[in-house]
């Protein structure tokens, strides 16, 4: 239970100011050395240093499954689902868990940035130079004034059979 | 008023299922009053019900088919099919009012005018006064409901309801009450092992008790589930009735053990599959009444369905007593489907060919009926049953029907299992379909051996498969890899078969709640699920069924099984495939080796013109099959004990150890062999033992022991056309202390005789094809090695004139073929006669000599 632990569900919006567009409230999360970012809504818990175990020939982006307060959920190693050259397989890692469907599947990334609230309107399309890997779960990329910002769709990121 | 109109809805529903099935067997027993009476008075109260709940529409369905019953009742109208008919549209209608009702709360629009004036029709009533009153009902608003309920309190429900002996409970929270015990039993199993490590172990008798009470709530919990497997078949009798009609059929349907209890979540999910079998049997199992009477059957077809626990699972039976699966419209339609090519389906048996059907878009039905054959068959029947850790077998034997054969596990909830560790991962096996766990090794009645690639377990007479799980799952064994020997294994059976799973370690069983896994990992079928163990860790819930159809230890065709055996042949034998002098692989018993060995060419010697080995300071006769290679540096060899004695068979190659049903499909005319039989989807050549054991035997006992008697068992030779009957015969012979070779006819058996066969008597029949008993029996005494061996004719006609004509032709005996006892009583007859005639031929050639010398 780290730093993030305090962001858990959609309550940033509510404190948007009125008249200001619609927003969206996004967690941005580092996964090796990548920048991205998810709907805050999606997100259901922040864990780390959980035991993960191993499901034999399942595709090799589930990492395996872990033991969230009694629930099973199934761990997505994002950095291979998204074709980045990982690290250390077996380093500590944070799990971000989402739901789809009514069952639970946790991210894990290397870290959980911050909460940022983005006009909608400011989502631009995927560039066609973007990787196809990432084109396939990115819904879309948002400028911000330093950085790109990734925006990743959890629906597409758990549709393995798609990737 | 929900409540109220909730209960109603689940009385109804319950009363229409009940209702329907009392009036299929009324239609049987149109006489029996109280039938007619009970099916009176649920009706009854459903149109009671109705007018409480202000109802009207429901109500005068109901009291228009409750009037007709009455008449049924006292007697002034006969049950007739009709009438029934119309009772049963009425339900119908009912049944359609309340599926609106539940939908909408509120009665749906429709006109039940027509049905209404047929029923009073039928009942007698004026038409006129019903049907003139019944136009479109307006919809009755909830609210209209809760009005008549205040006005018609105190009215109250029929007496049958509301005894205190029993409550409702709604499904939703008995879900719930479930799932808070399987947290519970997790919970426990915690704290146990927490328990394990506290030192002063003050917590051991509490946590007893808590133990207990929990396992105690968990069984009850499960008891409260539990519902009697004839709700799933409620609606059988009406949908077999229905069909009968339809398709032109007569058919009858059997129900056994219909209060034979399982989990209501597996209930519900075994309700559609047997369904669709059993309209499955109606449809294509059944044949038309004429079908049945020029096949010499009864007219009326039957459809059978059995319920029965058995080993911790229920087994549920539906068997049709019709046609059979039509092997060649399958055959044909596999073809079509580009399921397998016309030289696979050639390889494959009558019964590996009839799996087919439970793949997907399967149906032989030439023409799309509205009763099944709409491509969605059998093969979703099979995934729906495998889905819930069940198997389906089928057996189908031509002519005389269909048996589908279901095993489902109780209860999905909770299961007791092994958990095992393999790759360095621990997983969990349902300890359902374990049989034994083995440890392997010397000193034990257990041994892993390795045929070629295979690895089989040794176990007591059986020998199995097995399964490296570490290398099934891919996993990288923890240090080296696992030497034969060392490590477990877990010996499951999977519906007929049996099969080892090779393990690092066995560590517990725990009881587990299963949890199905993620969609996107539900396509691995070597699990069944996973779960949380005590110490809190994940573990993975391995499927025997997955992995048996992963490793291949039980193919398609052996999941699907066998027809029912002959009496007296086993189901299935272990059978070691090897290579001897040609391609066709030669398969052999299993349990008839006792060893097979690699001996260097260097430890082969020849002895008097003979090979042997040295075993054990013993000199082990080998006999070479035909057209081996001896070049290689080592050779493999069978070893065979037969009592005290050994002797080795040298043959080219070991391939394979399967378990298959051996049958053995044309019989050899090459001695040595038995027949070809289709092993492993082969042609492959089975070999007679016995022959192999004599030549070692006569040959080397009659060079180093010349004064040694002929081997103890005589040899009989039987020349039967009837496969059936040599498979009879065969058996019975060997039973009584004689070896036996068979021939298919006088002709085969006469190129036995040119190929040096000995034996001591034959055995054969009298009607056969090409050459007949007789015109064998003249050729055999005209000359050669059996010229003067005794022969006993077999023969269903047994006349004096029959009689005399074998005698003509040189048999020593006649008699009848069926009777097993005066058959062995003939054949050591005519051994012991021989015997005599050989001795005093002796005695008088000795005397003869003796009288010359001394002349």
């Amino acid at each position: 239970m780290s730093e993030a632990a305090a962001m858990h569900g959609p309550a940033a919006e509510s404190h948007l100011p009125p008249g200001a567009g619609k927003r969206e409230t996004y967690v941005t999360l580092r996964t090796a050395g990548q920048l991205a970012a998810i709907a805050v809504a999606s997100v259901r818990d922040v864990l780390g240093g959980q035991r993960i175990t191993r499901i034999p020939l399942a595709p090799p982006s589930v990492a395996g499954s872990l033991n969230l307060r009694g629930r099973i959920v199934t761990a997505i190693d994002l950095a291979i689902r998204l074709g980045l050259a990982g690290g250390d397989p077996r380093r500590a890692r944070i799990s971000m868990v989402v739901e789809q469907d009514s069952d639970l599947y946790a991210l894990l990334v290397d870290e959980v940035g911050e909460v940022v609230s983005l006009a909608a309107a400011g989502l631009e399309e995927n560039p066609p130079t973007l990787d196809r890997c990432w084109r396939q779960v990115a819904r879309g990329i948002h400028r911000l004034e330093d950085r790109l910002l990734v925006v990743l769709d959890v629906g597409r990121l758990l549709d393995l059979g798609g990737g | 008023m929900d409540e109220l109109l909730a209960d109603f809805l689940t009385e109804t529903s319950e009363a229409l299922a009940e209702c329907a099935s009392l009036l299929v067997q009324l239609e049987h027993a149109p006489d029996d009053q109280a039938l007619v009476g009970h099916v009176f008075r649920l009706v009854h109260t459903i149109k009671g019900t109705c007018g409480f709940l202000g109802l009207s529409r429901l109500e005068r369905v109901a009291h228009a088919a409750e009037t007709l019953l009455d008449r049924f009742r006292d007697g002034t109208l006969a049950v007739t099919p009709s009438g029934i008919t119309l009772v049963l549209r009425a339900l119908d209608a009912v049944r359609a009012i309340v599926a609106g009702l539940e939908a909408t709360r509120a009665e749906p629009p429709g006109n039940d005018g027509p049905l209404i004036a047929d029923l009073d029709a039928a009942a007698g009533e004026a038409p006129a006064a019903a049907a003139g009153t019944a136009p479109l009902p307006a919809p009755a608003a909830p609210e209209q409901g809760g009005g008549s309920l205040l006005a018609g309190q105190g009215t109250g429900h029929s007496p049958e309801y509301g005894t205190g002996q029993s409550i409702r409970v709604r499904l939703a929270l008995l879900e719930e009450l479930m799932t808070e015990v399987s947290e519970l039993v997790l919970a426990r199993n915690q704290l146990l092992q927490l328990a394990r490590h506290e030192p002063t172990g003050s917590f051991t008798a509490p946590l007893q008790r808590l133990s207990r009470i929990t396992t105690c709530l968990q069984e009850g919990v499960m008891k409260l589930r539990m519902q009697p497997i004839g709700r799933a078949w409620s609606k059988l009798p009406r949908l077999v009735r229905d069909l009968g009609h339809e398709l032109g059929k007569t058919i009858e349907l059997v129900e056994r053990g219909t209060t034979t209890e399982l989990d209501r979540q597996v209930l519900e999910l075994v309700t559609d599959p047997l369904t669709h079998m059993v309209r499955n049997s109606a449809d294509h199992g059944l044949e038309t009444p004429a079908e049945r009477r020029r096949a010499g059957k009864p007219e009326a077809g039957r459809i059978s369905l059995n319920a029965f626990h058995e080993a911790g699972q229920i087994v549920i039976e539906v068997a049709d007593d019709g046609r059979g699966l039509a092997t060649g419209a399958i055959r044909a339609k596999a073809l079509g489907l580009g399921l397998a090519s016309e030289a696979e389906l050639a390889a494959m048996g009558d019964q590996q060919i009839q799996q087919f059907i439970f793949r997907a878009g399967f149906s032989t039905a030439a023409a799309v009926s509205a009763v099944s054959g709409r491509g969605v068959g059998l093969d979703v029947v099979r995934t729906n049953i495998e889905r819930i850790g069940g198997t389906i077998e089928l057996r189908s034997s031509p002519g005389q029907g269909s048996v589908f054969i279901i095993r489902i596990p109780l209860t999905l909830a909770i299961v007791p299992a092994l958990i095992v560790a393999a790759g360095g991962e621990r997983f969990a096996i349902a300890q359902l379909g374990v049989v034994e766990l083995v440890r392997p090794g010397e000193g034990t009645d257990s041994a892993i051996e390795r045929i070629g690639e295979a690895r089989v377990l040794r176990l007591r007479e059986r020998v199995l498969p097995l399964v490296d799980l570490g290398r099934l799952l891919a996993l990288d064994p923890p240090r080296g890899q696992v030497a034969d020997g060392d490590g477990f294994v877990v010996v499951v059976q999977v519906g007929p078969h049996g099969f080892g799973i090779i393990v690092e370690n066995i560590f517990d069983t725990e009881e587990v709640v299963v949890r199905p896994l993620a969609p996107i990992l539900r396509h691995l079928t070597l699990f069944a699920g996973s779960t949380i163990l005590g110490d809190g860790s994940v573990i993975m819930i391995l499927d025997a069924a997955g992995i048996a159809r992963a490793s291949g230890v039980c193919t398609t065709r052996a999941v699907a099984v066998a027809p029912p055996a002959p009496p007296g042949r086993i189901e299935r034998t272990a059978l070691l495939l090897f290579r001897a002098g040609d391609e066709t692989p030669k398969a052999v018993p299993l349990g008839l080796v006792a060893r097979l060995e690699n001996v260097p060419r260097a430890a082969i010697e020849t002895a008097g013109g003979r090979r042997v080995m040295q075993h054990r300071g013993q000199l082990v006769p080998l006999v070479a099959m035909p057209g081996i290679s001896l070049a290689a540096p080592a050779q493999p060899v069978l070893v065979f004990i037969d009592g005290n004695r050994s002797m080795g068979l040298m043959v080219d190659a070991i391939l394979d150890v399967v378990e298959e049903r051996l049958e053995v499909a044309r019989s050899a005319d090459q001695p040595g062999l038995l027949g070809t039989a289709l092993i492993a989807g082969r042609a492959s050549e089975v070999l007679d033992a016995g022959y192999w054991l004599r030549q070692a035997f006569a040959d080397w006992f009659m060079r180093t022991d010349a004064e040694r008697a002929p081997a103890a068992r005589p040899h009989l030779l039987v020349v039967e056309d009837s496969a059936f009957f040599r498979d009879l015969l065969a058996p019975t012979l060997a039973a009584a202390g004689y070896d036996v070779t068979t021939a298919m006819n006088g002709a085969a058996a006469l190129r036995l005789r040119d190929q040096g066969l000995e034996v001591d008597c034959i055995i054969s029949d009298i009607e056969m094809p090409e050459l007949d008993g007789c015109a064998f029996m003249r050729a055999v005494r005209a000359g050669g090695a059996w010229a003067g061996l005794p022969a006993v004719a077999l023969s269903s006609r047994t006349g004096a004139a029959d009689l005399a004509r074998g005698r003509a032709a040189g048999f020593t005996d006649y008699v009848a073929k069926f009777d097993r006892a005066a058959i062995l009583a003939a054949i050591a007859g005519a051994l012991r006669a021989h015997a005599e005639t050989a001795a005093k031929t002796a005695a008088e050639t000795a005397a003869k000599t003796a009288a010359k010398t001394g002349r």
